[in-house]
Formats: structure tokens, sequence, C-alpha cells
């Protein structure tokens, strides 16, 4: 390609004054921009030497129109110079590090060359800038200089006997020209393209009109641009500076000025400079310079260059479809109207696509496309000569329909699963749909959530999607290989009630389950004419499934204590055991059927990915009837406990509580043994806490043990401790804070103390260290927690809430770090981790195992997984 | 005061660590199709390679325990 270059090298650098009269065209003298006539002004701020904005007008410089124009600089000759704000730190340096009188560094020629041997250019600055501030005699002219002190904006004082001695501008810039070639070399720049004085500005580039256009508003007003403005400004007092230093103005005045426009010019970099007052519009809206154009997220680098937008895209509110596969994806109808996907006509599909083009209602084609790229709108009036056209090798642009690809995202993108490709199902409504079993890979819930939607386009993409992004072959999580698109909360709930012992149903409700997920052989039921719950769960099982594993359940079990000890004979049903495709005994839940449960985990590497897939949507569809069926609630009653454990609970409690007391006692008179490597109040703490949450974990012994015993009794009643053992949601400790005590409050992982002197409200005496004191609750949710008792708990939940919020944004940003390095490492065929652009080695194995980790399971080969994968199912 | 000297090369947290023969690198370059400069460097300061002596351009071997797989190996170029 003829002009085609490639860029070896940028250089950024400090513009010199003369080059910035050289590419400029034009003196802004004029603070003003059009005459009466709506002409720009010549020497005004919108000189049409700079570029026009106006359509039909031309530039005077490059005699192009508006949008050919590329802009020209202009420049304002500053009557006085000022200081460069971007480069005041800078400034500081060279006057700290060099010498006012002979401009030389003020260290001995053998301490530069020293500095200069050991240093990097770029530490060297700061390093002569922060030892020169105490160097006072000059080591090569023998000068006194007088400490040099610089206030905020851009003022800079000589600090001398009799008091401080403003030095201004000019002063400056005369010192900073003083400095030799060699030593701006020696303090780390590159005197043939910097000198020092260019950081004091004698002449202020305009910048070009096509950066700052003016807007015409809708009352036939011109609204001039942000910089327009300041650069009036700037225009308006140095014109004043002048006047009055011509006309010998006194000192002060000029002083004033001068000082004015310092202020103007550091504005117009950057109107957010620290101990610089904005600079506002008329409105009170402070002013957009240049700093503020180019900084932050909606700045031009973040905003206009990084940022980037595609077609074919949708966003929407997310609402779950249980419905629907998890491998689809519910396209509300609006959005598939306006989306299309390209068919390329074909002799085979040309019938197809005719019918798409006649049609007048929604699966219809929109655009063809001819060979030679020229596209055209179908509309009823040319529709029909459009088809006498269309020939295979068009291409025509369809909305978009079932079975068509898609990639579905949810922000954070943390992982490469929170990108994955559905099927399109179009579905009424206004919502993106999802199966809920499909949205931890997303992290997603159904309180507002939004997520993004890009309908893949070219066949090559689809096919990527279709056999590679697909959720189907994400199902297992790249990071431990655990089944991540599988049953949770309320699935693995229904899984549980589904499949424990007692559940029942009558041949009609069993036959309910199946049809809704499409089958149809329903299990011949019981003598007493029913159909366990066991029997219409295993009909989703492939034929060949052999495993035995404890439940979730085995744990609780063993926690309360009922245990016999022989897993095949458990009585509780917590010993699942599978044979040929046949829920023999135990109960679905987490264990099975959770993220990375067993059964799942099975399923998707035995029978495939097509399997088990299908396998989770049919589980999502059952549990949920299940419900519909059987009814599922939690109760207050469930929270009610027995009057004997209610007292038992009452006689720990005052015993952790007097146990804790006898450490304070111990501790006042001196008497406690510190653990080592503490202090003896830090002892005394840890002892507090431990004995208080013996006392809590007896409490949950007590009271899951009575939970378990009522569930036993009657499932019906014990709902809510189906969630926990079933692992759905929940945990004990909730149950505890309900019913029986709220216990220990936290901050920071220590009992609550800060608050008044010595006590964490004025109810206490000061120093009062006792349990209840220090935010230990002995209430239950159900009792009611007491006025101190709310506050001591609102303390711990604000302190883990707001630590939750800051620590997920700073290990969010490790997070981003580390993948963004990692990026261009790849694993390659030979085993090896290499780096993408010269194939040099990182690692001679990866992961030093070669394992693959989503194929390996937390880390190991799951053997007894590959066992059933070589027998193919059988035993 | 200890007469003998010790070698940092006995300290348990320092991999196990050798220079190859050439013949020993040729095989290596070949079995993983590099070039020298394709391998993870090592500085001939470092005081393992100060230790064993090595010179610019040895390969060393390392191995060194992994939590994961046990035992791995590494190559390392010395420059």
């Amino acid at each position: 390609m003829a002009g085609k270059k490639t860029i070896g090298a940028i250089e950024f650098g400090v513009l010199s004054p003369e080059m910035i009269r050289k590419m400029s065209t034009v003196e802004v003298t004029i603070p003003e921009t059009y005459d009466a006539d709506g002409f720009p002004i010549e020497g005004g701020l919108m000189d049409p030497r700079m570029g026009v904005v106006d359509p039909g007008l031309r530039c005077k410089t490059c005699g192009q129109k508006m949008n050919r124009c590329p802009g020209h600089f202009g420049r304002i000759e500053l009557v006085r110079p000022v200081i460069h704000t971007e480069y005041v730190k800078y400034v500081e340096g060279f006057l700290h590090a060099t010498c006012p009188k002979c401009g030389r560094i003020v260290f001995p020629d053998e301490t530069i060359e020293k500095v200069k041997r050991k240093f990097k250019p770029k530490t060297r600055f700061k390093h002569f800038a922060k030892k020169g501030s105490e160097v006072r005699k000059c080591p090569h002219c023998g000068f006194e200089r007088p400490k040099i002190k610089f206030e905020k904006p851009a003022n800079f004082f000589e600090v001398t006997e009799d008091g401080e001695k403003r030095i201004w501008p000019t002063e400056i810039r005369e010192r900073l020209e003083r400095i030799p070639d060699k030593d701006v070399e020696a303090l780390g720049f590159d005197p043939t393209r910097f000198r020092p004085e260019w950081l004091i500005l004698t002449v202020l580039p305009v910048p070009p009109v096509t950066i700052r256009p003016s807007i015409i508003l809708e009352t036939g007003e011109r609204a001039e641009d942000d910089l327009t403005h300041k650069l009036a400004d700037i225009v308006t007092i140095n014109l004043r500076l002048r006047e009055n230093i011509d006309a010998g103005a006194p000192q002060l005045i000029i002083e004033d000025l001068w000082d004015l426009l310092q202020y103007h010019v550091t504005t117009f970099f950057n109107n957010e400079a620290p101990g610089v007052p904005p600079a506002r519009h008329r409105s009170g809206r402070p002013l957009k310079t240049l700093v503020q154009r180019l900084k932050g997220k909606e700045g031009r680098f973040r905003y206009n260059l990084s940022g980037k937008r595609v077609n074919f895209a949708g966003r929407s509110v997310i609402t779950p479809d249980i419905r629907i596969s998890v491998g689809e994806v519910g396209v509300p109808r609006q959005m598939a109207e306006e989306v299309t996907v390209p068919v390329h006509v074909t002799e085979w599909n040309i019938e197809e696509v005719k019918k798409l083009i006649m049609r007048d209602e929604y699966p219809r084609a929109l655009y063809i496309v001819r060979p030679n790229g020229s596209r055209k709108r179908i509309t009823p009036d040319n529709r029909e000569d459009i088809l006498e056209e269309l020939a295979p090798g068009y291409i025509v642009e369809r909305q978009v329909m079932d079975g068509d690809i898609a990639l579905f995202n949810r922000q954070p993108s943390l992982h490469r699963i929170s990108l994955m490709a559905h099927r399109v199902r179009v579905l009424p409504g206004k919502t993106l749909r999802i199966n809920p079993l499909a949205n931890k890979p997303y992290n997603a819930d159904f309180d507002g959530d939004e997520m993004n939607i890009h309908f893949v386009q070219t066949k090559d993409a689809q096919t990527e999607a279709r056999e590679i992004i697909a959720v189907k072959y994400n199902m297992l999580s790249p990071r431990h290989g655990r089944v991540l698109v599988t049953a949770d909360e309320d699935a693995v709930t229904g899984m549980f009630v589904l499949t424990w012992k007692d559940t029942k149903f009558t041949r009609e409700q069993a036959a309910r389950l199946l049809y809704s997920v499409g089958i149809t052989d329903i299990p011949e039921p019981d003598e007493d004419g029913m159909v366990s719950g066991k029997k219409v769960f295993s009909k989703l099982l492939p034929k060949g499934v052999n495993l035995e594993f404890p439940a979730k359940l085995c744990k609780i079990v063993k926690e309360v204590g009922y245990c016999k000890g022989d897993c095949k004979k458990c009585e509780y049903d917590a010993y699942v055991v599978i044979r040929d495709g046949e829920l023999v005994s135990g109960v679905i839940d987490e264990a099975a059927v959770g993220a990375g449960g067993k059964l799942v985990d099975y399923i998707y590497r035995v029978y495939g990915p097509d399997v088990a897939q299908d396998f989770v949507d049919k589980m999502g569809i059952i549990s949920t009837l299940v419900f519909d069926i059987l009814g599922f609630t939690i109760s207050y009653e469930e929270l009610k406990i027995s009057e004997e454990t209610r007292k038992k609970i009452e006689k720990i409690l005052e015993e952790g509580e007097k146990k804790a007391n006898e450490y304070i006692k111990l501790y006042e008179e001196g008497k406690l043994e510190p653990i080592p490597g503490f202090s003896e109040r830090e002892s005394l703490e840890i002892y507090i806490i431990q004995s208080l949450e013996e006392a809590r974990k007896e409490v949950t012994r007590l009271v899951q043990k009575e939970k378990f015993e009522e569930f036993l009794r009657n499932p019906k009643a014990a709902q809510g401790f189906i969630m926990i053992i079933s692992g759905a949601r929940g945990r004990i400790s909730n149950i505890i804070n309900m019913s029986a005590m709220q216990g220990q409050a936290y901050v920071r992982e220590r009992r609550p103390h800060r608050g008044f002197m010595d006590r964490v409200t004025a109810h206490f005496k000061p120093g009062d260290i006792s349990p209840r004191a220090r935010g230990f609750v002995k209430r239950s949710l159900k009792d009611g927690l007491g006025m101190l008792d709310l506050f001591f708990w609102g303390m711990g939940g604000r302190i883990g809430e707001v630590d939750k919020g800051v620590s997920t944004q700073i290990s969010g940003y490790y997070y981003r770090r580390l993948s963004n390095a990692l990026m261009d490492v790849v694993v390659f065929p030979d085993g090896t981790l290499r780096e993408v652009t010269n194939d040099y080695i990182v690692s001679f194995k990866f992961g030093d195992d070669g394992l693959f980790p989503m194929y390996a399971l937390d880390g190991r080969l799951p053997l007894d997984t590959l066992l059933g994968m070589i027998r193919g199912g059988k035993k | 005061m200890a007469s003998k000297k010790r070698s940092i090369l006995d300290h348990v947290f320092v991999p196990k660590a050798r220079v190859l023969s050439e013949k020993e690198v040729e095989e290596l370059l070949r079995r993983y199709r590099v070039t020298k400069e394709m391998l993870p460097r090592i500085l001939e300061t470092d005081p393992v390679v100060v230790e064993l002596g090595a010179k610019k351009g040895d390969v060393i071997e390392f191995v060194r325990n992994s939590p994961i797989a046990g035992r791995s190996i590494y190559y390392r170029v010395v420059v």
C-alpha cells in the first residue's frame, strides 16, 4: 500500500518558545470571537487562520473546508512570563539543585560525575533536587544561596534573615537560563531537546478552533467552548497587563495583574489544580479545561481511545426462567426484531430465504447485501424486485431467530466463563431470560442485574461459539474442575425433598413430574400405590451410572452423634448408592448435585456435555415442580426450641459468662497466665473470647441435635433446617442467631471496644470489660434484641459491610493486574508455558504437573470417575 | 566459631542445582526446540551460580519441591 508507514518511535517533550512561534499561524491579540455579522475576527480567538468550524468557510492557512482542515495553532505572546504549573515540581527541583548566580549544580564536579554513574537519568534529578536544597554555598562560585521556598500553586520565595522575598517568573527564568547544558544532562534531561527555561512560558500556544468549536444554540446564540472562554480571559488580562506597564502603573498593580495572568494560564491547563480555586462559568459550573478533557473515566483516554463499542449487541435486566435450557438465553421479542444475522444465500436455502423476504411480521429479512457489497433495505414495495434479483452469493440479513447463537456476558468479567455462548430463544417480555442454574459462572442474581448479549455474525465465529464457548462445554470451572452449571439454592432443596426416603407421590403426581421433563416412562407404584421420590429421580439418570458416596447429610448425622458407623446401612439416608442408574439409597443433596457435586461431575465426565446439560435442565424443572406439588415454607414455629433446651442454653451461657468473668478477676489480680507471645491484656481477650465461643459451640450442638430430631420426626416441620442440611442455603449459625442466642459481636475480629473512653457506650462504667459490656448478646432474634444488643450487632455488621466493599475493590484490582500480566503466557502443545511473542519459555511444565485444572478435579485426576469412563458406565 | 565452610547449596530452602553438561544442554534444546536465549535466565551474580562456579552460557538444572507435583525441574541459562 502506498504511503503506508510504521511508527518507529514517539517522543514526548516540552515545546520551546521558538517551536511554539514556529508552529503558530497567528498571534491572538483580541479577546473576542466573532464580529457583529457573525464572521470571525482576525487576530481574535476564532481567527480563520487557526481553522474553521463553520460550514462553507475556508481555512486561511490551508484553504480547506471545515471537515478537511486539521486546524492550526496560534499563540499568545505573554507580556510577562508565567510558570507552567503542570511542571512546577520540576522548576522547584531545578532551583534547589542549581546555583542562582552561576547556574551550576551545587555540587563539586566529582560528585556530579559520581551521581551520574550511580543513578539512572530519572532518579538523578530527584537526588540532586533533594540534596541540593540543603546546600547553602555554591562550590563553583562561592555564592551564598538563600533557601528557596515553594508555595502551592506557583510562588517561589527566597528565605533570608531579613524575611521572605518573592522571586518572580522573570527572575526564575533567568536563573534557569544560566544552567549549562552539561548540568542539564547531569540532571537527567537531554539538553538537545529540552531547556529548563522552557518551563517558564513566555508564549502560550493557542489550540486550533477545531479543538474548541463554538456551538449554535436553538435560540441562534453562539456558545463558546470552555477553552475559548479561558483563552479570552488570558488575552484580556494580557492586554490589561501591557497597558498598565506601558502607562507606568505602580509595581503593586502590575504584580496583581501578573498573578492573575498566572492564575488564568494555570487553570487553562488544569482547572482542578490543588490549591487553585477552579475557574467557573457564569452559571457557576467549573470550566472543563485541558487536563479535564484527558483525565479520568470520561476523559479522552479511557472513554474515547480505550473504550470500544460494538454493534449487534443488547443489554437488559435479567430474569430467571427454569423452563429454558441452561444452554439457552431468552431474548425479548423487541430485541430479536431489531438485531439481524447474515444468511449466505445458496441454492439449498434460497427458498427459505425467499419466504423470509416476503414476510410481513417478525421472522423476516431486513436487508440484502449484493455480492458487490451494496446493501438495500427490504420494504414491501421493493421485495418483489429483490426476489427476482436474489441468487446464490447474496447475503440476506434476517432478524434474530430461535437457535441462533449469542454470547452472554455479565460484568465484572473476571473469568473466561463470565462470557458464554447460549442458543437464542425468542420470548415475550422485555427482559433477557436465563436459566437460574446457569447463573453461577456469571455470579448473577435477579435483583435487578443487567447482562449483555452479542449476536454472533460470521459463520466462523458462530461455529467457534457453538463448539467452544457454549455453556455445555463450560460447565466445569476452569479453575478447579468442579461443576458450576448445576443446581443451587432452591434446586438443591428440591432435589433433597424429592429424594428423601419418606417422599412419595401418587401415580398422577409422578406422571406430572416426569412429563414436565419429557419422560413418559412412569415407574410402577409400590404396594401402597405410591411412587417413591427416589424412583422418580432415577428416571433422570442415564442408564449405567454406578456411584457410591456419602451425602452432605452424612456430616450432620456425624455431628449430632447419630452415626452408627456402617455407611451402607445408614438409616438416615445419608449414604448415596446408585446402581445402574437407579437411586437405591441416600438423599440427593449438595454433595451429589450442588457446585462440584459428585453425581453431576460423574455424568459430565462419563456421559459428556450433552447428557450432563440435559440432566441439569431436567433437574431444574423437576425440583421446581416438587414444590408445586408438596409445597415448601418456613414457619415461625420452626424457630421455637423446647423448654428443656432453653434451660440448658441459659445454663451454658451463664457458665460461659462466669468463666469469662473469672478470667477477668484473675487478670485484675495479676494472676492470669499469659499465652506465649501475648501480653496479659491480649491473653485475657483471647481467654474471654475462647470461653464465650465455647459456650456458643455447645449451644450449637444442642440446637442442631434438637432440630435434627425434629426433622426426623416430621420433615415438614423443619423445612428451614432442610435448606441447611441439604446445603442449599443458610448455616446452623443462622438458626442459632434466630432461636437461641446472637452471641459475640465482632469489630475487626475483636470485641467492640471503641466509643467512649474505656467503654463502648455510656451505659457501662469505664473499664468494664465484662462480656456484656463488650458486645456479647445472650438474646436471640426471636426473643428480640435489646437496645444495646442491637447497637453492638450494628457495629459488627457495619464494619463487615465496609470491609467487604474495600477488600473486593482492592483484591479486584490485584486480580486485574495479575491477569493482564499473564495474558500473553500460553500453554504450548509440548506442555511448556511460553510467552507469546517470542516463544520464550516461562515454565517447562504447566503448573509443575502438566494437568489442565478444568479436566482435573481440585488439582488431582478424578480417578474413580476416570474408571467409570473406561468402563463406559458398566460395572 | 565454625571452622568448616558451609555451602548455601546445603540449605533446605535452596533448590538442588547442577550445571548441565554440553551434551545435556544440546539434548535439552532439541527437546524443547529452543535456542538458549529462549530459556529462563539467571544472573551470573546469583549466589547459587557463584557457588556452582558456572559461567555465562551454562545451563543450570534446578530440582525443586513443588506443592503440586512434589518435584519440578527447571532450567535456567546463566547470563
